[in-house]
């Protein structure tokens, strides 16, 4: 028997209806860097969450060991106490607090009347941010970082509580490359000092070349362990361990036929809301119809900010510049004028812009579009239901029926949603910003024919990505975008990461 | 008009099953029903059990027709705040200011009556407009200008209690002349006879039984013919049944007592626009759809300013109808009248389940909730309990519907 700090053991999880893990067993060993990949759904969250005390001994079967011992968490407290911090996705400071209030939150540094040493504290706090390589003053607030930052104050805040295992759940899904990077080198300097750490991400690139080990799981069972030591284990394996069947063509074909041009802008300004400086410079842009055309930049590049203010003004201020649509030059001055000009725009974050969570599948398919079914402004609620079914349908949407609350949704199914919604709205040309931003690979795939049929249908898009590999898939002409110029244009046959990487970086310095 | 909800069992039915066979689509299963239904059905049944406690505890009184006729007499006017301010709630906003804002119609409405002797519609006129200014001054300051609601209203509550003041000059107006009167406290009766009833309010009953039935028939067909799952046949008629036995019941004891008050029929008539306005025009879908996801809204097209700007003139007149219907009742207006009115309107809409951060509720279950709060202030007035005792009950009856709601929400597991 190998050295394993923690093991759990046929864990079984059952809410009303589903078997959410069924007979999952994990083994990681000290010290490791031990990575868990699945689809979304596939139990990845709740496996940790039963790790973490989310679901108390007792709501499952199944025993968890900790250094060789078992364990019974009653609570997140528990876990913490034996040393288990679990940093989710969508981070957990408080904007307002300093870095160091942050960190001690709920495990203050008092002094011995009781009070809390501010001294101390803040000595202790840059200590810590010191030892996961982040230079900011301990007493900075929390909102004035940027989110990579903010990711390494939740892990000092982790080192203060003694971890021993670290869990970080999709930890780069909203950082840019270089602070990927940045988190990635400090795992592994993490893992140095001996602090074992599992990491959940879709980003499979990243797994081949952190991890020294790898758990698959699907549909709530464990599939198989690799071990990444040897380097032999590649993507596709990954993969293949996670749906189950090799993904021959990861993007599915396409022929490109573009047709006439369906936008162009031309000199497009905008200025940020509140700063004074541009955000998108004198960029020009044209997609035709049955083309897709790729817009890749760095985070801050200026991508949503350019998609959103030609979506009826919808982001910053000053906006100057000519829109085009079908050759004619048009007004969008507001989003419902743009969408009745035929622009659609698919938000990159789709639970705070895209969806209403809490309402239902056919509310928020009609919601875009809501004047189509209606005659002097009453709704036509069974013809609603017609179009919110055919959607479900058509779209492949894994729901009982379009009366389902769409918060209760996977991330692909919510994607389906609101890409049934923007349809909905017969728009000529759909921006898509991150579509495939959070789902799991079926899924993708699932999207990226979606695109394809619409493409074919003769409908122009424009996708907006981090991943270039899906642009370069995907794409049939991929602009880049640097400090809010458009730094070129690339047919996707002359087109390599390195290249679009060398547009992406170059004048870096910002815009006037 | 609220068709059962499918349950999981219940899917649709292929296209070739003719209307008749698919009249019997949906499930009877009580179980299923209740649970799936449990939020909606949880208020009414909440309503049956205080009307049930009160009739055991004041022998039947609280049920006699006398006093049915005064609940509809006294809390109408709280129904009908009750009405915008669930759509205010949807919205996500709330209104504090509806109380000063009953007073103030009622003193325009008042002056220009009593003070300066204009007929009685020229009073209802100028409450009303009153009323709509009040609502777009709102309106521009939460939708144009962008301040919260909780503000804005809060400085109305004040400013407006304030004007109230000024326009009676601290004194109570009164009497009105007998047709402004008449508006909250007339009933129509003796239209068509009756030996010791009143035939006529048993007529307009029948019609609103047999509208509601058709109604909810068409509904059905449209649903079957669309291929939607609906409940039982069985199930359907037995839920008709009921409905048409507790209207005519209600309607036989007005009819027994003074016949159908005016007031009854104005609330019907605002329930039935506004329930209609809620559900089935684009302008109700927007306001859920502001409340329950702004910036979604915001980028679906939905222009926001203007809805919330509405949203709150809206407010302003049902305001003003309450103020009418109010300053009739007291046949006068008084300085300090509406005082609290905005947290019995409030409390009706959060009874009927509507949602403190928006995008949940309905007219209906707001005045489900309105009805739970006047049949428990009613019957313990009958009781004579004493006036403190009555505050501490209801406003635990508050805490406890809303701690029911949050936890069936919760055991749903409905949203994160």
């Amino acid at each position: 028997m190998s050295d394993h700090i923690l093991e759990m053991r046929r864990i079984t999880k059952t809410f009303p209806g589903v078997a959410a893990l069924q007979d999952v067993s994990l083994a990681v060993a000290r010290g490791e860097i031990h990575a868990i990949c699945g689809e979304n759904g596939a139990g990845k969250s709740t496996l940790m969450k039963v790790l973490s005390g989310v679901y108390p001994a007792g709501s499952y079967q199944g025993e968890i060991l900790l250094d060789g011992k078992p364990v019974d968490f009653r609570g997140i407290r528990d876990s913490e106490e034996h040393g288990i911090v679990i940093i989710h996705q969508e981070l957990a400071l408080v904007p307002y607090l300093s870095i160091a209030e942050n960190i001690f939150l709920g495990n203050e540094r008092r002094g011995r009347s009781g009070l809390i040493d501010w001294n101390r504290t803040n000595a202790d706090a840059a200590e810590l941010l010191a030892s996961v390589g982040l230079h900011e003053n301990p007493v900075t607030p929390v909102v004035q970082l940027g989110v990579g930052k903010q990711q390494l104050v939740e892990i000092a805040k982790a080192l203060s509580k003694k971890v021993r295992l670290l869990i970080l759940d999709e930890p780069t899904a909203a950082l840019n490359d270089v602070d990927s990077a940045h988190l990635l080198n400090l795992m592994r300097r993490l893992r140095d000092q001996g602090i074992t750490c599992i990491i959940i991400s879709h980003k499979l690139n990243e797994i081949t070349s952190i991890a020294d080990s790898t758990t698959v799981l699907r549909d709530g069972r464990t599939v198989e362990r690799l071990d990444m030591r040897s380097g032999a284990v590649t993507q596709d394996r990954i993969i293949r361990g996670m749906v189950g069947r090799d993904l021959d063509s990861f993007y599915p074909d396409r022929d490109c036929t573009p047709g006439e041009e369906v936008l162009r802008i031309e000199d497009w300004t905008v200025r940020h809301p509140t700063q004074d400086r541009l955000v998108v410079d004198g960029a020009n842009l044209d997609v035709r119809a049955g083309e897709v055309v790729g817009i890749a930049g760095l985070m801050g590049a200026g991508r949503t900010e350019l998609a959103m203010s030609v979506f009826g003004r919808s982001y910053g201020r000053d906006i100057t510049g000519r829109l085009y649509m079908h050759g004619r030059q048009v007004r969008a001055r507001s989003v419902a004028e743009a969408i009745s000009n035929g622009i659609a725009y698919a938000t990159e974050d789709r639970k705070r812009f895209g969806l209403n969570l809490i309402d239902n599948i056919r509310s928020n398919v009609s919601s875009a579009g809501l004047r189509r079914l209606a005659r002097f402004g009453w709704v036509h609620d069974n013809e609603e239901t017609r179009v919110a079914e055919a959607s479900r349908r058509d779209m492949n949407i894994k729901a009982p029926t379009v009366l389902s609350v769409v918060g209760k949704l996977s991330g692909g199914n919510q994607q389906k949603v609101v890409l049934s919604k923007w349809l909905f709205t017969d728009p000529d040309v759909l921006i898509l910003d991150e579509p495939t931003r959070g789902i799991d690979v079926g899924a993708k795939f699932e999207i990226y024919t979606i695109i394809n049929r619409l493409v074919a249908a003769g409908k122009a898009v424009i996708i907006i990505s981090s991943e270039l590999p899906e642009l370069l898939g995907m794409c049939d002409r991929i602009y880049t975008l640097s400090a809010g110029r458009i730094t070129g244009v690339v047919p996707v046959g002359e087109a390599t990461q390195e290249k679009l990487m060398e547009l992406m970086a170059k004048d870096k310095e910002p815009a006037r | 008009m609220t068709s059962t909800k499918p349950s999981s069992g219940a899917q649709t039915k292929p296209a070739e099953n003719a209307p008749a066979a698919a009249l019997h689509v949906g499930t009877s299963d009580p179980r299923t029903l209740i649970l799936n239904n449990l939020r909606q059905s949880g208020i009414f049944v909440a309503l049956v059990v205080i009307v049930a406690l009160f009739a055991f505890l004041t022998d039947g009184l609280s049920l006699s027709p006398g006093n049915i006729t005064n609940i509809v007499l006294q809390y109408s006017y709280i129904l009908v705040l009750a009405i915008g301010m669930v759509i205010v709630i949807i919205g996500g906003h709330i209104d504090l200011s509806v109380g000063s804002v009953v007073a103030l119609t009622g003193a325009v409405s008042a002056v220009v009556v009593i003070r300066q002797g204009q007929p009685w519609w020229v009073g209802v006129l100028a409450a009303v407009a009153v009323g709509l200014a009040v609502g777009a001054w709102h309106g521009f300051w939460v939708a144009y200008v962008g301040i919260p609601a909780f503000i804005v209203t809060l400085a109305g509550m004040l400013l407006f209690r304030g004007l109230t003041l000024r326009v009676l000059d601290n004194i109570s107006l009164s009497p009105f002349p007998a047709e402004y009167n008449k508006i909250a406290a007339g009933f129509l009766n003796g239209l068509m006879g009756g030996a010791g009833y009143d035939a006529f309010t048993l007529l307009i009953g029948a019609i609103a039984v047999a509208g509601y039935v058709v109604s909810c028939f068409r509904t059905r067909v449209a649903r079957i013919r669309y291929q939607q799952p609906v409940e039982s046949f069985a199930l359907f008629v037995a839920r008709m049944a009921l409905v048409g036995a507790v209207v005519m019941w209600f309607a036989w004891q007005l009819a027994n007592a003074r016949g159908l008050p005016i007031v009854l029929i104005i609330l019907a008539a605002l329930v039935l626009v506004y329930g209609l306005l809620t559900r089935r025009t684009v302008f109700g879908r927007q306001v859920y759809a502001i409340g329950g996801n702004l910036s979604a809204a915001m980028l679906s097209g939905v222009k926001v300013k203007t809805v919330n700007f509405w949203i709150f003139v809206n407010m302003g007149f049902l305001s003003a109808v309450a103020g009418i219907i109010f300053s009739s009742r007291s046949n006068g207006a008084q300085p300090a009248a509406g005082n609290m009115f905005e947290l019995d309107a409030i409390a009706a809409a959060f009874i009927g389940g509507a949602a403190v951060t928006g995008g949940v509720g309905t007219v209906v279950g707001a005045m489900v909730g309105g009805l739970i709060m006047a049949v428990m202030s009613n019957g313990m007035q009958l009781m004579g309990v004493d006036q403190s005792l009555q505050s501490v009950v209801k406003g635990l009856v508050l805490l406890v519907a809303v701690a029911f709601d949050v936890y069936n929400k919760r055991r749903a597991g409905a949203t994160r």
